[in-house]
């Protein structure tokens, strides 16, 4: 239990002295993840509103195969990127292996599906609501998307969320394509796992409070700016 | 206003569900001008009639045809369903919607939108979510909504069931000021009082057969066919 105290005690010093390096690594994290989440979800949301509006034969395949991605293990998603991406790989020349952006390719490709499956199961009921009425109107499948995915923000902001959650906390991936290399790509799950590896319990468990109060913090953020919870049940 | 889209023809039609014939064969026309009630005890096929001239139903057998292109007759109708489907929007942002998606500008579309509500009297609820509104006021908004486009046609699937006295008085008169203005309206109803007070003519069907059509004052008159009889005379037809 002492290790937990000092943990907290370490914590609360790190962020009141203004730790120059714990301020990098935070922001880095943040910049990362923020980053992905917003790149994951211009591809997600729309892919989700798509395979709702969409019959076709393989519907049924494509949202097995999207469901399974969200399992997707970091690790290997990270072996991926990194192969792509070093000297030998396809993308070897564009020099990005080791920088902020592989990190940002690597979480994108763990939390798409993740955001794209929650935002594909809100849509579809609010699909199978609207259903009469947008055939009626004679909209085209675009116009049908926009509004599914206007009309049902609220839920996606749980798939955004979801995916924020998944990418904030996600270790293994970035470990390999970051290479947590100080002042460059460390962020506050590499830096935990290196003050781990260290032994410096304290120092890895203040960074791991540090880690949750941002997560909540940024939660906390997002639901009072979209407004969520206060005025209807939508 | 450009050509009317009708006469629409329904020639030997057809709905199957399941293999099983929902409706028809049924051979009939809508007229250019008058309120057509649709009349008939429950699960006699009104909606899959409606639903089938609408173009919301393919016909199995048979042809449905406007006086212009299906893509072209589709822009000019429109239908209001039994239960009101509500979009997750303000009033005034539900009832502007047919016009944003015929790509109206946002401005003018609410502008024409408000306009709609407060003459529905839904001006006091206008920035409300819809979600908020009574059963009668989701109706009256699927009503202003599908006139917002001022359509050639208008469809109604029992638009006042489960609505009381006086929010299906204030439902008919909209639909009586709306039939005034021009609008062709079809509407489904069992209620045989609303179909006398609203009817120009009438399609009374029966176990997915039209059994009888033709004017109202004739056919609540006098119908020929011992069903229409038997249901005017408010025996149970099952």
């Amino acid at each position: 239990m002492t290790d937990f105290w000092q943990g907290i005690l370490e914590a609360f010093w790190l962020v009141a002295s203004g730790d120059a390096g714990l301020f990098e690594i935070v922001l880095r994290s943040l910049q990362v993840t923020l980053s992905a989440v917003v790149i994951a979800s211009l591809i997600g949301l729309p892919f989700g509103a798509w395979l709702s509006v969409n019959r076709f034969r393989y519907r049924r395949t494509a949202i097995a195969l999207l469901n399974a991605l969200m399992g997707l293990p970091p690790v290997v998603v990270g072996l991926f990127v990194y192969i792509m991406l070093s000297r030998s790989g396809p993308f070897g020349v564009l020099d990005l292996l080791y920088t902020p952006t592989a990190m940002i390719i690597a979480q994108v490709i763990i939390i798409t599906p993740l955001i794209a499956s929650i935002a594909h199961q809100a849509i579809r009921d609010l699909w199978a609501e609207y259903h009469d009425l947008l055939i009626s109107l004679n909209t085209t499948k675009w116009q049908r998307m926009r509004t599914l995915i206007w009309d049902s923000r609220r839920s996606l902001l749980t798939a955004t969320l979801a995916g924020f959650g998944r990418a904030i906390g996600e270790v293994g991936a970035i470990m390999i394509v970051g290479g947590n290399i100080d002042h460059a790509t460390r962020v506050l799950t590499t830096a935990i796992a290196l003050e781990t590896g260290k032994g410096d319990f304290a120092m890895a468990l203040g960074l791991g409070f540090i880690l949750i109060a941002l997560a909540i913090a940024v939660n906390m953020a997002i639901h009072s700016i979209s407004q969520t919870e206060r005025t209807s049940t939508w | 206003m450009v050509n009317s889209i009708l006469p629409l023809t329904l020639k030997d039609a057809i709905v199957k569900k399941r293999g099983k014939v929902i409706v028809g064969p049924v051979t009939t026309k809508i007229g250019v001008k008058g309120f057509t009630i649709v009349i008939g005890p429950n699960g006699s096929g009104k909606t899959s009639l409606l639903r089938l001239m609408h173009g919301m139903e393919r016909p199995r057998e048979g042809m449905v045809t406007w006086q212009c292109s299906d893509a072209e007759a589709k822009t000019r109708q429109t239908f209001v369903f039994q239960a009101p489907i509500v979009m997750r929007r303000s009033v005034v942002d539900n009832i502007a919607y047919p016009l944003l998606v015929k790509g109206i500008p946002k401005a003018k579309a609410l502008q024409e939108a408000t306009r709609s509500a407060q003459a529905i009297g839904l001006g006091n609820a206008l920035h409300l979510e819809a979600n908020y509104l009574s059963g009668g006021e989701r109706q009256k908004l699927a009503i202003a909504r599908a006139l917002i486009t001022e359509p050639d046609v208008l469809f109604l699937d029992e638009p006042t069931t489960n609505l009381d006295g006086g929010a299906m008085k204030e439902i008919e008169d909209v639909l009586q000021s709306a039939f005034k203005s021009g609008t062709r309206i079809v509407m489904a109803t069992h209620d045989f009082g609303q179909a006398r007070r609203l009817a120009t003519d009438v399609l009374f069907l029966y176990r997915g057969k039209l059994h009888e059509t033709g004017a109202a004052k004739t056919f609540f008159k006098l119908p020929k066919s011992f069903e229409a009889q038997a249901f005017l005379r408010g025996d149970i037809v099952e």
